[in-house]
């Protein structure tokens, strides 16, 4: 469009009542679940894409295909489940808790709890190798003197 | 000739890198002078060589040499010239130049700002460092030579990919793998002490201006790559746990720790064989991320075109290298001597403990990255895992850490006790938690997240401000002034910790604003409607067609009013761009420091109408702004003048505890 | 010295499984209707619009169905093998054609060859959806009840026919 008749147009809008654009989405609340259902769900012909986020041909039939199943009542279980029946557990950005993946749930708590234990062990194991004791009084000169300013050659 | 020249220099790169390994490693071992002072004058040859190879190719990007194979796949001539220099890194082949050339600076800048180092020290941080570049350089030279030619020449280039023509790509690259490359040096230190047997606190003052130069460059670089993918993309988010996101992520994490780690090895003589192990790690971290990205083991939108040979290659290297130096610490880190003692609530657990919650956090992390790989390889299906995943438990590990950033700076070395610090931090909880449970009401919604979030921020901050004032009055108490006239004594290190902690704060703050107080509208305009997104008003004036360097765009004229001011216009584009035929959208984004208004062009629904996304985006900017204040406050800690060598006679000690606390 | 060995240890554990990683293909969605009978369609026929073609009247045979587009090039790859696969006359291939136009398919078998003894056409992707189909061409090996026996996905090499598809579709019609 050239510039002058869009100018022209946009004057004539603000002289008139403005528009209030009408929402792209036929149903604003159900498109907002659409959207977050779908950002859970991987684009399968993406590179790593979820298919809210991807232009691809595929992620547009499957947004299509949650958005029909949430218009007509299912739940967004149902829907989950609708998709890994048909592509498996891959289509779930979300991973499912079962078996194969309980380490993967599991497993920062457990790394935290071993992580936390060892730290215990290590921490014990050196109150009994460190060997504190007072200094001898030559040892008190000398911090002295280093500390006073005056350096001393390093053996 | 100009390829030819710099495939020439690389390989002369590669004998010297030789040289710089054999003779100064073999010197050390021996005592023998002469062939450790081989690693200085190789190290600054290495970069010579290095930056001339450099320069060929990118000479050849600018001049659009399209009989060099890497120039026609990745250039263009109508591209503009500073992203036809930007093509030079924007492969795979031409990455792995930008790693090493890298890599050949760092070594340069060790050979020039080690004079204060033994000679045996110095040989054995630059041979290591040179055993990595003859890694990447035959890796280069034998599987992905940038300089091969086409022959006969192409016509033209196939263009560099759209999402890589932005100023993004002129810097986010180069910055990370300054980071990357610059925790070679904290490994070569562990390593040269591990050979050396010399670990101990004047090792750990001699490594950790580097090790925290490193930092900072990665800080800066995830940061800008996260901007980046914000404003280029078109749907306003800023992290995607994409596996190449998370290869640089899981260095930066153990990153951390480590600069922390270095501060208990560096004051207490602590920590000394877990400080190499971790240096250990996040370099083999940083050589971890190269394996994934290249290799083709993980989906990423980051991803280089891989082939098996060079996945198998970076593989050897991988375990020839790390396989070698966690050997060595097997072998030798059992007598590296402990430092002092310490108690259960000390500022020496507190750092202990922000280490085990990011390490935990790297682990996750890389669990979560590799758990797909792991099931498919034991045949046990095939899952994804994403950001509901990362997000999920990423945050239970990271919000105790944050708490204790509040407190590890006012713990005691040595002994502290939970009482004193309560005591002392009591103001800092109240102001917290009164602020954080009301300023959500005062922002319009108030959920526990964001609460929460705000919490931590505000402790953060308080706690930090709590911790000056403090020290301040300590001052003050023993030398009589006010104790706002003690600001300028405090050392640079301290500032830079407070700044970084306050930049830790930021981010959280911008995370948390953001993420409860955004709002959008997916709109159909036709020019002269307007919709109200977060206060404003936003109207569609009009579009143009506008013709770029390499592309052809529709772009849209929209004006923003607050009320019955316009405070602005924005030009979101739809672009074509003419040789990959790439429709690619360029958001138009108002940046603010409260917050930025995000608009940008979907698809056009035909008559003149077009989808358009308009999105109010409280405080978002302070997320990158609250980590390149972390990158600030890790500068300001290089800077102090402790590490600086044209110290002369110690100054005057005051006699009050908190000066000494430096 | 026990203890220092972990991070070592670890690391090579790390390294066998990227190692088998090597080899994996981590973009490839295995289908999990393997052993499940066929989702059911009723779609109308390319050749002649007017009549239908149901999964149902299929059974009692072994039989190929190919899910191929004339805007997709590697079809155009798999295409000769289809058409040997086909004038051998061992299975017969019903073809769905997805996501694309009456004219264009139709051109596009009068280019190449029609290796097909039926082809059903997908316009909106819906079938495709119900099968896990996710990218052109893919074939499905189906036997006499009905049952999804096996899928291959990408166009048909060689090696995939005679190692893996032939020797199934002979075994499943003795």
């Amino acid at each position: 469009m050239k510039l002058l008749p869009a100018l022209i147009l946009a004057m004539s809008a603000m002289l008139t009542e403005a528009a209030d654009a009408p929402p792209v989405a036929e149903d604003p609340v159900l498109e907002k679940r659409v959207i977050r259902l779908a950002s859970e769900l991987r684009c399968l012909v993406c590179q790593n894409q979820s298919i809210a986020d991807s232009n691809a041909d595929l992620a547009a039939d499957l947004r299509r295909q949650v958005r029909e199943m949430l218009k007509a009542g299912k739940t967004e279980e149902e829907v989950r489940a609708f998709m890994v029946q048909r592509y498996g557990d891959f289509v779930l950005y979300n991973p499912p808790v079962k078996t194969a993946t309980a380490l993967l749930w599991a497993g920062p708590f457990v790394l935290l709890v071993v992580a936390v234990a060892a730290l215990f062990l290590a921490l014990m194991r050196r109150r009994a190798q460190i060997d504190e004791r007072e200094l001898t009084p030559e040892e008190r000169e000398r911090a002295r003197t280093l500390l006073a300013g005056g350096g001393e050659k390093r053996p | 000739m100009t390829p030819e020249l710099g495939h020439f220099s690389l390989i002369v790169a590669l004998t010297i890198a030789c040289l710089q390994a054999g003779l100064p490693l073999a010197g050390a071992a021996r005592g023998n002078v002469a062939w450790m002072q081989v690693a200085r004058p190789a190290a600054q040859a290495q970069f010579l060589l290095v930056a001339l190879a450099f320069g060929c190719l990118a000479w050849s990007f600018v001049n659009n040499d399209f009989s060099v194979l890497n120039v026609a796949s990745n250039s263009n001539s109508s591209l503009p010239w500073y992203y036809r220099l930007a093509a030079t890194w924007g492969s795979h082949e031409g990455s792995l130049l930008l790693w090493v050339l890298m890599l050949s600076g760092w070594m340069c800048a060790v050979s020039l700002a080690s004079r204060h180092l033994p000679l045996a020290m110095v040989a054995r941080i630059l041979g290591v460092m040179a055993l990595i570049s003859i890694g990447f350089l035959l890796f280069m030279l034998l599987t992905s030579n940038p300089f091969e030619r086409l022959l006969p020449p192409a016509p033209d280039g196939r263009d560099l990919n759209p999402l890589l023509q932005d100023p993004g790509m002129v810097i986010h690259p180069p910055m990370l793998y300054m980071g990357y490359v610059g925790f070679s040096v904290a490994f070569a230190f562990s390593i040269a002490a591990l050979l050396g047997g010399q670990l101990d606190a004047t090792w750990a003052r001699w490594s950790r201006p580097w090790t925290t130069m490193a930092w900072v460059f990665l800080t800066v670089g995830i940061a800008l790559g996260s901007w980046w993918a914000y404003y280029e993309l078109g749907w306003g988010g800023w992290w995607f746990w994409d596996p190449v996101e998370n290869a640089s992520f899981m260095p930066w994490l153990t990153g951390t720790a480590l600069i922390h780690s270095l501060a208990v090895t560096e004051k207490r003589g602590g920590f000394r064989a877990w400080t190499v192990l971790l240096a250990i790690i996040t370099f083999s971290l940083s050589l971890l991320g190269t394996f994934l990205v290249r290799s083709g083991v993980l989906t990423s939108v980051h991803a280089f075109a891989t082939d098996p040979a060079r996945g198998i290659f970076i593989l050897v290297f991988l375990v020839l290298v790390i396989g070698a130096s966690l050997s060595l610490f097997a072998w030798r880190a059992p007598r590296v001597g402990l430092g002092g003692q310490f108690g259960l609530v000390s500022r020496e657990s507190a750092l202990l403990a922000n280490n085990v919650l990011l390490l935990v956090a790297a682990a996750t992390v890389m669990l979560g990255t590799l758990y797909p790989l792991f099931l498919d390889a034991l045949n046990l299906g095939k899952i994804s895992v994403g950001p509901p995943y990362f997000e999920a438990v990423f945050v239970p590990l990271m919000a105790p850490a944050v708490f204790l950033m509040g407190i590890g700076p006012l713990a005691k070395w040595k002994q502290a006790t939970l009482p004193e610090l309560a005591v002392r931090l009591r103001w800092a909880l109240a102001v917290a938690l009164v602020t954080a449970a009301l300023l959500p009401l005062t922002l319009g919604k108030w959920t526990p997240m964001i609460a929460f979030g705000l919490l931590l921020a505000l402790w953060l901050t308080a706690s930090g401000v709590a911790n000056l004032w403090e020290r301040l009055t300590q001052l003050s108490m023993a030398g009589g002034a006010a104790p706002l006239s003690y600001l300028k004594q405090l050392p640079r290190g301290y500032y830079g910790m407070l700044l970084a902690h306050f930049g830790v704060a930021v981010f959280v703050t911008g995370v948390t604003l953001v993420r409860g107080y955004e709002t959008e509208k997916d709109v159909r305009m036709v020019t002269g409607d307007s919709v109200e997104v977060g206060g404003y008003r936003f109207r569609l004036d009009g579009l143009v067609g506008v013709k770029g360097p390499n592309y052809d765009a529709t772009r849209g004229i929209v004006g923003v009013f607050k009320g019955e001011r316009r405070t602005g216009t924005m030009q979101p584009e739809k672009r074509i761009y003419h040789v990959q035929q790439m429709p690619m959208t360029e958001a138009a984004i108002d940046t603010g420091f409260t917050r930025d208004l995000y608009v940008s062009l979907g698809e056009p629904l035909g008559g003149g109408a077009w989808v358009v996304r308009v999105y109010h985006k409280p405080f978002v900017d302070w997320i990158w702004g609250g980590a390149f204040l972390m990158g600030l406050g890790g500068i300001l800690a290089v800077s102090d003048r402790r590490y600086r060598l044209a110290r002369r006679a110690a100054q005057a000690i005051p006699a009050a505890a908190g000066a000494a606390r430096a | 010295m026990n203890r220092f060995l972990i991070p070592l240890v670890a690391f090579l554990v790390l390294v066998v499984f990227l190692a088998i990683g090597l080899s994996l293909d981590p973009r490839e969605v295995p289908s999990p209707l393997i052993d499940k009978p066929a989702p059911g369609f009723r779609l109308a026929q390319l050749r002649d619009s007017g009549k239908t073609l149901a999964v149902e009247e299929l059974r009692g045979q072994v039989w190929l169905l190919n899910v191929w587009a004339s805007w997709c090039a590697p079809c155009l790859e798999e295409h000769p093998r289809l058409l040997e696969l086909s004038q051998a006359r061992t299975v017969p291939i019903v073809g769905l054609n997805y996501k694309d136009s009456r004219d264009a398919a139709l051109k596009w078998l009068a280019k190449h060859g029609d290796p097909y003894s039926t082809i059903v056409t997908d316009p909106d992707g819906r079938v495709g959806i119900e099968y896990g189909v996710y990218g052109v061409p893919e074939t499905f090996v189906i036997d006499r009840h009905g049952i999804i026996r096996y899928k291959h996905i990408g166009p048909l090499t060689a090696e995939a026919l005679q190692g893996a598809i032939l020797p199934l579709v002979r075994r499943l019609q003795t």
